[in-house]
Formats: structure tokens, sequence, C-alpha cells
């Protein structure tokens, strides 16, 4: 069936499709956006029920192939030892995230410049100053101006408490002579424009119940939609089409009953981000795109970068706040910067956490072998529970054009559409930066007294965070899109999420995808006189 | 034969025999051991998902064991259960982590152990500001964020 033609189609009402929607909304023009997903119902969340924690491993695992639900797509990621985390629905993997708000500091858009690895951006941080900040006012955030070692934040909201686990590293690292700071997080510390504050209802990654973690269903889009944006849900899209001329026509996608459907529109812009964006430019094969959509470059699919998450805990006498506070709140830039003295190149920021619910440390203490079977067990359980901390290095991931998101020859969706294959390796840099960071988060947990040390590294369902495979750049040979965000080879075709990312930076990615959004839009608006020239 | 939702007569009684060798009940903690039958019975009924992999899990015990687990002198037993935990891959620890989760959500393992006996929400918990002084260190730092050509 085909319907009449939209001004703009988004596809995808995650972070970044949600900040471009709204952004949008203001030109009056007819904007469409179609999710393969539907819209969450916070009654159904994990900590309504008392089997919170055993939803973690089912119905709400962060692995979209743990998971299984019928709004999810598989990914084949054998051949990485980073397995690919997201969710699908309105509000995208901000349904299921941490809330951890850190934004990429100005040095990380000229990584070449300044190190001499990767590329530089074609934008500076200067250029997403103005949407760092109207994102954070959107999506609310809360935390603790001031920190001298992050770029300057104006956070609407007070920190997070630093609670009985935040005291204890600060203590540790404070010992040690490093930099801690409280975390900027979309947590709401107090009633924040329609959100209720946050009541430690535990951990915020399966979703919020109390609707204090911002996801963008019930940050953007609901002004969004008042603002005029019709948002349609269970659309899967399959491909974007092209006319004689080169130019995106439309998207064919699966209505809620299965129906193929044809979408006209004037302007496409994906926000499917590092995984799904690539997925859908190379389903999207026609003559004139024989390798598949605004591809010329070769290089949609290329340079994935997940963040490789190097994950030290252990248990101190003193009590921790176990799943009764959100699971980060401090965080660490000691060693974001480079220093070729450690023996690699670039950095990481650490998120630390808080510790974990009784049911998840059963099952991981088990796991490790150090929560032991028969009579012991209640003795060693009753000192590991309530009593973890934890540091995790986020690791900048360089882009290397061997890990990279392609189509599988087998493995297929409910709708019979190529999933994604991954290939994936860590680089020798990352793994010398994941080796130190664990070796400085020994130091802090010994510092606060920590012992029965554990280490994951990498955490195994850790590709949280899904960057650029439709890198930005101002070569049309070495980059997907430009400089705001367009095709270099479609001119109606706009890329907003994580996958225009040229490097990664070593902390949490959604702040800088939602201000790129903003940023993108912005251009749009500018130059909608001449927006295909 | 079990319908894919359920376990045979001799898997479940190597699954309550397996479970208290996991965690046996406690006089000391005032606590039942995962044998227990209402915990038993929360497993039973809220396998779904898991029921495959707990059954490969079990078969591979049987397989290991010879026999019903419970007829094993207690030697044996320990040493086929460290034999299926080395050896038994994802579906060994899908099965403790099936045993684990439904023993510590029961109400007198989560009483015994000082947890109330309810979902997080809608109440929630209290978390105290802590000692904010602490960061004062931090805050007479030079501010050091590197600079962008």
């Amino acid at each position: 069936m085909k319907h009449d033609p939209v001004d703009v189609l988004i596809i995808g009402a995650g972070a970044s499709g949600a900040a471009v929607a709204w952004s949008l909304a203001d030109t009056k023009m007819h904007i469409l956006c179609l999710d393969q997903g539907g819209w969450m119902n916070p009654a159904e969340y994990p900590s309504t029920g008392r089997d919170w924690e055993a939803k973690f491993y089912g119905d709400w695992a962060t692995s979209p192939n743990i998971r299984g639900r019928p709004e999810d797509y598989p990914v084949n990621d054998d051949n990485s030892p980073i397995k690919v985390v997201n969710f699908n629905g309105v509000g995208g993997s901000t349904v299921m995230y941490t809330a951890h708000w850190p934004r990429l500091h100005p040095s990380d858009f000229k990584v070449k410049t300044l190190d001499g690895v990767a590329d530089d951006w074609p934008i500076d941080y200067d250029a997403l100053t103005p949407f760092f900040e109207e994102n954070d006012r959107m999506m609310g955030v809360s935390g603790l101006s001031g920190d001298p070692l992050s770029p300057l934040t104006h956070p609407p909201m007070p920190p997070q408490p630093l609670g009985l686990s935040g005291p204890l590293i600060g203590k540790a690292m404070n010992k040690l002579g490093w930099h801690w700071w409280p975390s900027d997080t979309t947590v709401a510390t107090m009633d924040y424009e329609g959100r209720a504050r946050c009541i430690n209802l535990g951990h915020c990654t399966p979703a919020c119940a109390q609707g204090a973690k911002a996801s963008t269903d019930i940050t953007y889009w609901p002004h969004a939609i008042r603002a005029g944006v019709e948002l349609k849900t269970h659309c899967r899209v399959r491909e974007i089409l092209t006319n004689e001329h080169g130019m995106a026509s439309g998207v064919v996608y699966y209505d809620k009953d299965g129906v193929e459907q044809f979408q006209p529109a004037e302007v496409v812009i994906i926000a499917c981000n590092g995984v799904g964006t690539p997925r859908l430019l190379l389903n999207s094969v026609s003559g004139k795109f024989p390798n598949g959509l605004a591809n010329s470059s070769g290089l949609v699919g290329k340079n994935l970068m997940f963040h490789p998450y190097a994950q030290i805990y252990g248990f101190v006498k003193e009590p921790t706040d176990s799943n009764r506070a959100p699971p980060t709140c401090l965080w660490s830039k000691e060693f974001y910067d480079t220093d070729l003295s450690r023996g690699f190149v670039r950095g990481y920021g650490i998120q630390f956490g808080r510790g974990a619910g009784p049911v998840f440390e059963a099952v991981a203490s088990e796991q490790k072998g150090i929560l032991p079977w028969g009579a012991d067990h209640h003795r060693v359980f009753r000192r590991l529970n309530g009593h973890r901390l934890a540091v995790s290095a986020i690791c900048e991931d360089l882009p290397e054009e061997h890990n990279r998101v392609t189509l599988d020859p087998v493995l297929k969706d409910g709708h019979g559409i190529p999933a994604p294959k991954i290939d994936y390796m860590l680089s020798e840099n990352s793994r010398k930066m994941m080796d130190h960071g664990l070796a400085r988060g020994r130091e802090i947990l010994e510092a606060a007294g920590a012992t029965d040390i554990c280490i994951n590294n990498p955490i195994p369902w850790g590709g949280w965070h899904l960057l650029g495979t439709a890198r930005m750049g101002t070569d049309p040979a070495r980059s997907v899109v430009n400089e705001w965000g367009r095709s270099h080879d479609v001119k109606n075709l706009f890329i907003v999420d994580g996958s225009v990312f040229v490097t990664s930076g070593g902390l949490n990615p959604t702040s800088t995808i939602q201000a790129i959004a903003l940023y993108v839009a912005d251009q749009m608006k500018q130059r909608l006189a001449n927006l295909f020239d | 034969m079990p319908t894919t939702n359920e376990l045979t007569a001799a898997q479940r009684d190597d699954l309550r025999t397996v479970a208290a060798m996991i965690v046996p009940a406690s006089d000391e903690y005032k606590v039942p051991g995962a044998d227990d039958p209402a915990i038993q019975a929360d497993m039973l009924a809220t396998l779904g998902r898991d029921t495959a992999l707990v059954a490969q899990a079990l078969d591979y015990l049987a397989r290991l064991a010879g026999k019903p687990l419970a007829e094993l002198d207690a030697a044996k037993r320990d040493a086929v259960a460290t034999e299926f935990r080395a050896t038994g891959g994802a579906a060994a620890a899908t099965l403790v982590r099936v045993v684990l989760q439904c023993y510590y959500r029961d109400d007198r393992v989560l009483r015994s152990l000082g947890l109330e006996l309810r979902a997080p929400f809608p109440k929630g918990y209290t978390l105290e500001q802590g000692d904010w002084s602490l960061l004062d260190p931090v805050k007479a730092r030079p501010a050091t964020l590197r600079r962008a050509p």
C-alpha cells in the first residue's frame, strides 16, 4: 500500500530520532517517525514485581538475542568478544540504559591533531555546546557543575546522593590522590517537567517504573507529538528506495499486521544507531547503489566502535547501596587523556558501581567461584551481598575498518529481513588500556579495603555503545555523511545517530549522540531553502 | 515425554537434589534449602524460556551420575557436582541461576537477610546524602581539561 508523501520521515524513535523529531517540529513540516517497537508500559517494568531481578535474565535482558521480543531483531555477534545490547521500542535504548551522562571532551574531536591517531571530526565541541545544553534541559540532567576535569555543564537538578557507596569510593580516590566527581545522570533528583523524582528503585538499566530516569518516550516524544509530529509504532523499515535521480523516495516497511507498505518522503532521516543504521543501508540495494545506499566510500558498517569495558569489583566490610540506589553515581577522568608512558594512546573514563541486588550477587558470585555450594554458602553470601563496589574502565575504542557490521547471509528477523553480523576484535591498544584500567581499579578497590576481587575483561554483554559505522567527514571517499549529517551520495538522506561518530571518546555517548541530532536538525532548518544543493 | 514447559519426574527429582547441594537448609541462619517444596514449586512454575536448557543440564547431570543423584553417596555426588559445574557450560549455568533466582526471592530467605518482602516500586528506598566534604580536595584541584586546538 502506498501512502501520501510526508516531508520528513524519521526511522527510529530512540535517543536521536526523538531529538531530531522534536527539533524539526517547529518547521511545521509533516514529520512522520516509524519505529519497529511500541510504546512501553511502566506498570510492566521489572521493579514493579518481586521477580524484578529474574527478569533481567529473560524478558528484560539487555541482549536482543536473549530477550527476543517481537520488536527485536537478532544480531549474529558470535565473532565478537563484546555482544551487542540495545532496546527496541519508543525510547529505544534510553529505556534500557544506566543514565550515566558524560559528554565528549573538546579534545575528543581532535584526536588526529593531538595524538596522531584515527581522524579529527569535521565539527568541534563548540559547535555542539548549545545543543548539549538544550539536550540536558530536555532530558533533565542531575549533577554538580564545576568538575575540574570535565567540560563545564549546567545540570538543572542537584546530583544524586552519595549514599553508602559514594563515600567509600571517594575516600579511596582521595587516598590515591585521584580525580572523582559526582556523575551527571539523567536521573531526576527532584520533580522535573512532569517526571517524578528518583525514589531509588534500584538498578535503573531495565527501565524505570517511577519515570525518574529520562527515556525519550517520556521526555522528547510528548513534546514532539504535541507539536504535530506523527509517530507510528510496530512499523519495521525494510529498505530505503531511491528514484531515477538518486534521491531517496521513501521507505518500504512492514506494519503491525506484517503487511508491506510504502511511505514516500521528501527527506529521510535514519536514527537506528551503529548497528541498525548500517544494516538498513546495506539492505537498501538497487541498481544505482549495488553495495548499499550511501556507500560509495565502502565505509558503511565499517569502523564499529563499542567501548570495551574493563570491570573489576570487590567486596568491602561496610554495607554498600546494593540495589537500593541508581547503579552509577560517580565518575573519574584521572586517566582520560593520552599519556604515552602508560603504553597506549588515548584513555578511559571510570564509572563506579554502587552494588548489586541479591539474585544478581548470588548468580555472579557463584559463576566467579567465590560463592560456594553447600553448607558454607550462607556464610559467604552474607559477607558478599550488599558489600560490592565496582570500577569500570570505559576504554576509548579507536576506529578500525575490520571491526564492522555486515549482513548475515542466513540469519533474518521476524519479517525475513537479513540480520546484522558483527566482526570485531580488540586492538592491542585497547588491551593495554584495559589492563591499565584493571590495575588502577585494583588499587582503588584495595584502597577501599575490598577483598574477593573479580574481573570482567571485557564485560561480555557490554556492547551498549554502537558507534562509527557511518562516520561523518568532509571527504566523500573517507566518510558516509558530511559535517552536518547529510549523506554524501544521497542528498535528501540524513543520519543522526551514533554511527556518525568519527572517534568514540572513553565515556557513555548518548548525551553526545543527542547533541549531534539536535545540531543536524538545526543545520537542516538553517538550510531549508537549499537543503539538497 | 516432557512437554516444552515441563520436566520429567526424574528430572524434577534431580533438580531437587542438586538444588539442595547448591543451597542446603541452615538452622544457623534459619533458612530452608533450595529443595524446599515452595521454592521448588516456584522454579517449576517459572521455568519458562529456561526449560530447555535446564532440561539439558539435568540430562547431562543424569549421564554423569548414572543413576538418580539422590542415590549416590555423598562423596560421589560431590564429584558429579564438581564435574557438572566445570563442564556443563551454559546449560549448567542456567540451572544454577534458576535455583538461585528462586531461592533469593523466597520470603523466609529475604527475611533472614534483613531485606524487605516487596517489590522495589512503588515505595522505593531512601538514600542518604553521604559526606560531601570528601569532595573538597577534588574541588581544590586546578582545572586541567585538555584543550583542543
